[in-house]
């Protein structure tokens, strides 16, 4: 380092008072402009700047802590008499009382309040102040207000004091997704969700195995803690009793709940005659106990349970479409569908994408499937029966949504293909042509299909997260969804969505039905093609029966030679026609068409007079050359 | 007295169910119902009494509460409160 300047000072001198003298400005550096850098330099033409004569803004935004209420009640016991009666003793207190009334003060303040309480009563008796003045309008005006929704609550687990307390153990609390929601049967003021974490081999050590009832009214905490053994797949309330819910674990098994017992399952089945896969669907059936339910899991397996009985199922059924019973063969179901008014038919949703309708009664396990539906490409997330239309079901899957009527075997609507998979969906209770789905970039779809097809009529952005389930209260106005970090938001749909329209059930019952009867032509016109088809193969074969067993190369030889007679005949036959239709004769089209079929096409009645319409534009093309 | 005249008047009327007469400890001078209930009633009233009163004021100094009426969905509770006792009335308002 080198020293650039020493300034030395006496010791004796520190600390003296500095004296500054005044000198003229001297220049000390004077550098010039070069233009020659000028030519480094880009000119800007135009510049843009602007000007602006307001004051300065700020923003800011301010949140309370959230404050955790809690409703707790008095009870007030009797007291405040005073030292020398016991309150025990009638005769005390009587004398007391007696005591009191006598007091002049006492009747003075009573006849005055006396007074005033009377004319009170009296004027309730009067008027009824709260009365209904103008009876029920008829609200026949159609609804212009556009189709709105709002959050009315929003329930995460984050806040749930449980959840702090694990927090304190580990930093990150694990947040599990709501996988499915049981609305109560009769209040509609209970919820119950099922949590548990659908990823696969993510078990972590600290993850809670819980799920929550909650009440409505307090979102913060939850009404009634379930804890099963395994995580809650799924969960369903019992409609005759509504205390009772049932659960299907991660593991398999099943479990049943009774909300007067407390959170510990009164009964779990057995691990050996349970699933081998989460059960994704448990729904409870119409029976006269009301204790039945019935089960389906990727395991391939849809089983018939008795909750008095949990140590083995009563019925099984594999999902072997091939109708052989094989478990090698079953397809994994991830729904199930069930409606009371139908008890003996059901409906399976499976991974493949496709939808099994099954029938319970059958009488050996082969009949009991009945049919198939398939046209998802992956798994079919939600199925679910028009309330108004039994015939007329929705399964939601991959990218769209779809609507199926059981005639046929393609689906008769759907949606348009999305950008995300669609996690969820259900009918509207109230509206026959409304239906909600619920996609994994955490919006919400309402379709109304008698208003906009090819859209959602209404979509709302709920959460960041996936929504990964969605149900809608019987009432038809609250819905409630799930989301994949655990976060339930209720939300209100604006009475437009939720009240019957004047004509709608029979706009809908004549979409479904002309919808359904398209597919069922299409797929008539489908079976004729297909008809024809296999009777030209089977022509063929025909006559390669009447010769003997033949060489492959002599197949081939002989299959050349007809191609190359049908070439020839067929232009001998146009040259002929068109000979004829310079001539002007078109009668000997006619003949000649005939000849044309019998050659190629083995004596198809049926497909020939199918052909018939399409002659005469094949006439019209010959001409045409 | 006068008082039993009044207070069985009140009783008389279309829709009352309870009447009940308490003092500032909080015991029951005079009641229609059970002890525990009116013990309930007494206590729970006057403290929603006291808050009303002191709202009341703290409003404006010079205002006095003169009565209080609860309508629930079930019946209509009216109070009428003075310094030394409280006069309770539940009654039934719809016809």
């Amino acid at each position: 380092m080198e020293i650039i300047y020493v300034y030395t000072r006496k010791r004796s001198e520190f600390g003296r008072p500095c004296s500054f003298s005044d000198r003229p400005a001297k220049v000390n550096v004077d550098i010039p402009p070069d233009p020659s850098m000028a030519s480094s330099f880009i000119l800007r033409n135009p510049v843009d700047s602007y000007v602006q004569h307001t004051s300065d803004m700020s923003e800011h935004e301010v949140n309370t802590e959230r404050v955790e209420v809690e409703s707790r009640g008095v009870n007030h016991i009797e007291g405040g008499w005073p030292k020398d009666i016991n309150p025990q003793e009638a005769e005390q207190t009587i004398r007391f009382r007696k005591k009191v009334e006598k007091d002049e003060n006492y009747i003075n303040t009573i006849t005055h309040l006396g007074t005033l309480m009377e004319h009170c009563v009296k004027q309730n008796n009067a008027i009824n102040i709260y009365e209904e003045y103008f009876g029920e309008e008829e609200m026949g005006e159609v609804e212009d207000e556009p189709p709105s929704a709002k959050t009315i609550n929003v329930i995460s687990k984050l806040t749930s004091f449980f959840d702090v307390l694990l927090s304190k153990r580990d930093p990150n609390v694990t947040k599990r997704t709501a996988t499915h929601l049981s609305w109560h049967p009769d209040t509609c003021k209970k919820l119950a969700v099922a949590y548990s974490s659908l990823e696969f081999q993510q078990n972590m050590k600290d993850m809670s195995f819980d799920s929550y009832i909650w009440d409505l009214e307090n979102p913060n905490k939850p009404e009634l803690v379930l804890k099963p053994s395994s995580p809650l797949v799924s969960l369903e309330y019992n409609p005759k009793d509504s205390h009772v819910l049932v659960g299907g674990c991660y593991n398999g098994q099943m479990a049943y709940w009774d909300t007067r017992k407390g959170g510990l399952p009164v009964e779990v089945s057995t691990v050996e005659v349970s699933h081998r896969d989460p059960v994704y669907g448990a729904i409870w059936l119409q029976s006269k106990t009301g204790t039945e339910c019935f089960s389906a899991s990727t395991d391939g397996q849809v089983l018939w349970w008795d909750i008095r009985k949990l140590t083995e199922p009563t019925e099984t059924l594999v999902l072997d479409i091939t109708r052989q019973g094989l478990l090698e063969n079953a397809l994994g179901a991830i729904t199930l569908e069930f409606e009371p008014t139908m008890p003996t038919k059901f409906m399976v949703g499976t991974e493949q994408g496709i939808v099994i309708a099954c029938n319970r009664k059958a009488k050996t396990p082969p009949e009991k499937i009945t049919s198939t539906y398939s046209g998802h490409h992956g798994p079919v997330y939600a199925l679910g029966r028009n309330p108004f239309y039994p015939k007329v079901f929705l399964t939601v899957g991959d990218w769209t949504a779809r609507i199926w009527s059981e005639e046929t075997k393609e689906s008769i609507m759907w949606t348009k293909y999305h950008l995300s998979y669609l996690t969820d969906g259900c009918w509207s209770t109230v509206r026959p042509a409304v239906f909600f789905t619920t996609r994994s970039d955490g919006t919400l779809d309402v379709w109304d299909f008698l208003f906009k097809q090819n859209d959602p009529s209404l979509s709302l952005k709920v959460c960041d997260e996936p929504l990964s389930s969605l149900r809608l209260q019987d009432n038809g106005c609250i819905i409630g969804c799930g989301s994949k970090l655990g976060t339930v938001t209720l939300l209100e749909i604006s009475s437009g969505l939720c009240t019957l329209q004047r004509n709608e059930k029979t706009l809908a019952t004549a979409m479904f039905e002309r919808e359904t009867r398209r597919e069922k032509i299409l797929e008539a016109r489908h079976r004729e093609l297909r008809l024809k088809e296999r009777a030209r193969s089977e022509g063929q074969e025909a006559e390669v029966e009447e010769e003997l067993v033949e060489g492959p190369h002599e197949v081939l030889d002989r299959a050349r030679r007809e191609f190359f007679e049908v070439i020839k005949a067929e232009l001998q036959r146009r040259a002929q026609a068109e000979t004829q239709s310079l001539h002007g004769k078109v009668p000997g089209g006619h003949g000649s068409a005939s000849a044309f079929q019998d050659k190629d096409r083995a004596g198809e009645e049926a497909a020939a007079q199918g052909e018939e319409s399409q002659l005469p534009k094949d006439k019209e093309e010959e001409e045409e050359e | 007295a006068e008082v039993e005249e009044t207070l069985k008047r009140i009783q008389a009327h279309k829709g009352v169910i309870a009447t009940i007469v308490v003092n500032a400890e909080g015991i029951p001078i005079r009641t229609t119902l059970d002890n525990s209930t009116t013990v309930q009633y007494a206590g729970l009233l006057h403290q929603l009494t006291a808050k009303a009163r002191s709202t009341v004021r703290d409003i404006d100094p010079q205002n006095d509460l003169t009565f209080l009426r609860i309508r629930s969905k079930k019946h209509e509770i009216m109070v009428a409160p003075d310094k030394e006792y409280l006069l309770i009335v539940i009654q039934n308002p719809c016809e």
